[in-house]
C-alpha cells in the first residue's frame, strides 16, 4: 500500500479527487507520522488531531455528496506558529504569548479553511521569527531530519523540518530575511518568498512590516505553486496587499521550460565565504540549466556589499516598534516585578517584557531602539533605507539584462546545534544571500540541488525574479527540479536517512 | 560603570532598555554591552553607501492610504477581545496603576 505521507500534495490531491483515498485516511497517516517522529524532530509546538480529522471528515462528506471542492481540499497542512489561528494556540515561539489563543483567523488561515485543508498544527520557529536556526524558540529547538544534531535553519525550521520529515506535504512559512528559503535549503525542501504584498499579511504577527512575507513550504515546486495560488491575491484587510491579478504560478510550474531563459549568476553571492560543497552543487545546477537551453551570464549587484548591514538595521528598527505591542495589558503574559508592592503599569510592562522575551529578541529590540533614537536615526535607519534604494536600482538594472537571477540560498549547509549561539554576528552573516530579496520586495524560490561532498547535507539554490514575476521562479525552479530528478533517479529527499520511529 | 566601547556603553544599553521597557538584569546589561559594539560596528557601514542625493526607501512598494466603504462589518465581541487579557473587569482591560505614588 502507498505510504500516504510520502506523496506530494498534488499527487495526494489527485488520489482524493479520484476517491482512491479519503482525507481522513491521509490526515490520520500524517498524525501517525507526527506521533512517530516528532518527539525527535520537534517540528510542532501544537498538534490539533481532533480539529484536523473533523475538517477531513467534513471534506470527505462534501466530496461524497458531489460538492465542487478546491483542488487541495483534504490535503493536510502545517502552519507556522506566527500565523493567527482562531481557537488554536499561537505563540510565535515566545514565552510572552504562552497560552494565547487568537480570537480571529489570519487571512491565509481563512483561505486554507475555506479550501478545506485540515490544519495539523502549529510549527516551531525562532522567537518572533528572529533567528536562522530555530534555536531561539522558547520551547526548544527543532532538529534537522538529515542529522538531528544539526539545526534545520530558521526562523521557519519547524515548517521545513515537518515537510522534510514527511510529517506534512504542505506547510506555511514567513520570510523576513530568508526564514522560508534558508530552512528550505538546509533541509532539502522547497520554499518560496513571494513578491512583497503578494500574499496577505493580515493576522501574521509582525516582525518587520516592510519585509515580512508569507509563502509556501513544500517538497516539490508544483506543490509550492498550488499553495501559493491558494494563499495569494488581493486582501482588503492588508493595506500593502497588491491589488492586481496574481502571477500565474501553477501554470508556470507545469511549463518547466528554461529554453531561451536568460539567467544571471549574482557575482557577489559566491566565492569566499561559501562552503566548497555548496559552490560545487550550485555550479553543477547552473550547468544543467545551460544544457537545457538557458542562457547564463554573470551580473553584478554592487550595493549588495551593504545589504546585510542595512537589513540588520531595518529589521531590528521595525521589530522594536512592532514588539512594543507586547505590553502585558491586553494579551500575553503579565509578570509583576519581584519585591515591588503595588507596582505601576510601566514596572509591570518592563518586568513582563524581561521575563517574556528571550535573548535574541531583547538584543534586536535594543539595536532597533538605538538605530531609531534621536541623533542616530539619520546615520543608521536613514542610511539603511538609502541602501534599499540603491539595491532596488541594482536589481532593476540586472533584470534589464536577465529574466531571473541565481545564487546559492545559504553560504553553508546545516551547522551543529549550538555552534553559533554565542556569536550572533556570525549567525546574521548566514542570511547574506536571502535578505536582498526582502529589502527589494522581490520574490525568491529555493530548491534542493544536491548534497555537499564534505558533509552529505542538503544544498539549496535560489532563483530571484522582479516584483510580480513570481511565475518565472516556478517555471525555472520546476525545470531545474525535473533535470535534477532525472539525474538522481528520484527526489533528493529519497536519500534522507530514515528517522527512528517511536512506537 | 559606563566603559565606552566603540560608541555604545553599558549605561547606553541600560538607557535603551529603559526606553524599550525591558527590565534587563545586571548580567544581561553586561552581556549586551560586551556584544553590541561589534554588531553596531558591522551595520555602521551603511553610512558609507549613499550620499544625500539618494532617496530613502521605506517600503518596497508604494504605500497608499486604503479606504473602504463606511459600512458596518462583524467584529470581535467584548468577550473575544478580552479573552487573552491578563486581567479584566466589567468588559474592560484591568491594568495596574498608571501613575506612581511618588
Amino acid at each position: 500500500m502507498t505510504d500516504l505521507t510520502r506523496l506530494s500534495a498534488a499527487d495526494l490531491a489527485a488520489k482524493l479527487a479520484r476517491k482512491e483515498v479519503s482525507s481522513v485516511e491521509a490526515t490520520q497517516a500524517q498524525l501517525d507520522r507526527i506521533a512517530a517522529v516528532d518527539g525527535d524532530v520537534h517540528a510542532f509546538l501544537h498538534v490539533d488531531a481532533e480539529g484536523a480529522l473533523a475538517t477531513a471528515a467534513d471534506v470527505d462528506a462534501r466530496r461524497a455528496a458531489g460538492e465542487g471542492l478546491h483542488g487541495l481540499a483534504g490535503v493536510p497542512i502545517a502552519v507556522k506558529d506566527i500565523v493567527a489561528t482562531k481557537g488554536m494556540p499561537t505563540t510565535c515561539g515566545s514565552k510572552i504569548l504562552d497560552g494565547w489563543i487568537p480570537p480571529y483567523d489570519a487571512t491565509i488561515t481563512l483561505r486554507i479553511k475555506a479550501a478545506g485543508l485540515p490544519i495539523l498544527g502549529k510549527t516551531n520557529m525562532d522567537e518572533f521569527a528572529m533567528g536562522s536556526s530555530t534555536e531561539h524558540s522558547a520551547y526548544g529547538p527543532t532538529r534537522n531530519p538529515w542529522d538531528r544534531d544539526r539545526i534545520p535553519g530558521g526562523s521557519g525550521g519547524g515548517s521545513a523540518a515537518a515537510v522534510a520529515a514527511f510529517e506534512a506535504a504542505l506547510a506555511i512559512g514567513t520570510d523576513t530575511g530568508g526564514s522560508i528559503r534558508q530552512p528550505g535549503a538546509l533541509t532539502g525542501t522547497v520554499g518560496v518568498k513571494p513578491t512583497y504584498g503578494g500574499i496577505s499579511r493580515y493576522g501574521l504577527v509582525a516582525l518587520a512590516s516592510s519585509l515580512d512575507q508569507a509563502g509556501p513550504v513544500t517538497r516539490t515546486v508544483l506543490d509550492a505553486a498550488l499553495l501559493h495560488e491558494l494563499m495569494g491575491g488581493h486582501d482588503p484587510m492588508d493595506s500593502t496587499s497588491i491589488d492586481a491579478p496574481a502571477p500565474l504560478v501553477v501554470s508556470a510550474a507545469r511549463r518547466a521550460d528554461v529554453k531561451g531563459l536568460k539567467i544571471g549568476i549574482v557575482k557577489e553571492l559566491g566565492g569566499e565565504g561559501f562552503q566548497a560543497g555548496v559552490s560545487a552543487r550550485f555550479h553543477e545546477a547552473v550547468e544543467l540549466l545551460t544544457s537545457a537551453g538557458a542562457e547564463v551570464v554573470e551580473v553584478s549587484l554592487p550595493s549588495l556589499e551593504y545589504a546585510l548591514a542595512a537589513y540588520y538595521l531595518v529589521m531590528p528598527s521595525e521589530a522594536s516598534s512592532n514588539l512594543a505591542r507586547f505590553d502585558a495589558m491586553r494579551y500575553g503574559v503579565r509578570v509583576p516585578p519581584a519585591g515591588a508592592d503595588d507596582p505601576s503599569a510601566e514596572q509591570v510592562m518592563a518586568s513582563s517584557r524581561d521575563a517574556g522575551f528571550g535573548d535574541e529578541v531583547k538584543r534586536r529590540i535594543i539595536v532597533g531602539t538605538y538605530a531609531l533614537s534621536s541623533g542616530y536615526y539619520d546615520a543608521y535607519y536613514g542610511s539603511a533605507q538609502k541602501v534599499r534604494t540603491l539595491l532596488a536600482r541594482d536589481f532593476a538594472a540586472a533584470f534589464e539584462q536577465v529574466d531571473v537571477l541565481v545564487s546559492p540560498t545559504s553560504p553553508t549547509t546545516a551547522w551543529q546545534l549550538g555552534a553559533k549561539l554565542d556569536d550572533p554576528l556570525s549567525m546574521y552573516l548566514q542570511d547574506v544571500a536571502t535578505i536582498p530579496a526582502n529589502l527589494a520586495g522581490i520574490p525568491g524560490l529555493s530548491l534542493p540541488v544536491g548534497l555537499a561532498d564534505e558533509d552529505g547535507l542538503p544544498v539549496g539554490l535560489q532563483f530571484l525574479a522582479p516584483q510580480q514575476a513570481d511565475d518565472r521562479l516556478y517555471n525555472a525552479g520546476a525545470a531545474l527540479e525535473k533535470l535534477l530528478e532525472e539525474k538522481w533517479g528520484g527526489p533528493m529527499l529519497a536519500q534522507a536517512p530514515d528517522l527512528e520511529v517511536a512506537r | 560603570m559606563s566603559e565606552p566601547a566603540k560608541g555604545i556603553s553599558r549605561a547606553d544599553v541600560s538607557h535603551l532598555a529603559g526606553l524599550a521597557r525591558i527590565d534587563l538584569s545586571e548580567a544581561e546589561l553586561d552581556h549586551f554591552a560586551a556584544e553590541l559594539p561589534a554588531i553596531l560596528e558591522h551595520v555602521a557601514v551603511v553610512q558609507q553607501a549613499a550620499g544625500d542625493d539618494v532617496e530613502a526607501m521605506s517600503h518596497p512598494v508604494p504605500v497608499n492610504n486604503v479606504f473602504r466603504e463606511d459600512v458596518v462589518v462583524p467584529c470581535l465581541t467584548p468577550e473575544e477581545a478580552l479573552a487573552g487579557a491578563p486581567a479584566s473587569e466589567q468588559q474592560r482591560f484591568l491594568v495596574p496603576k498608571i501613575l506612581g505614588e511618588d
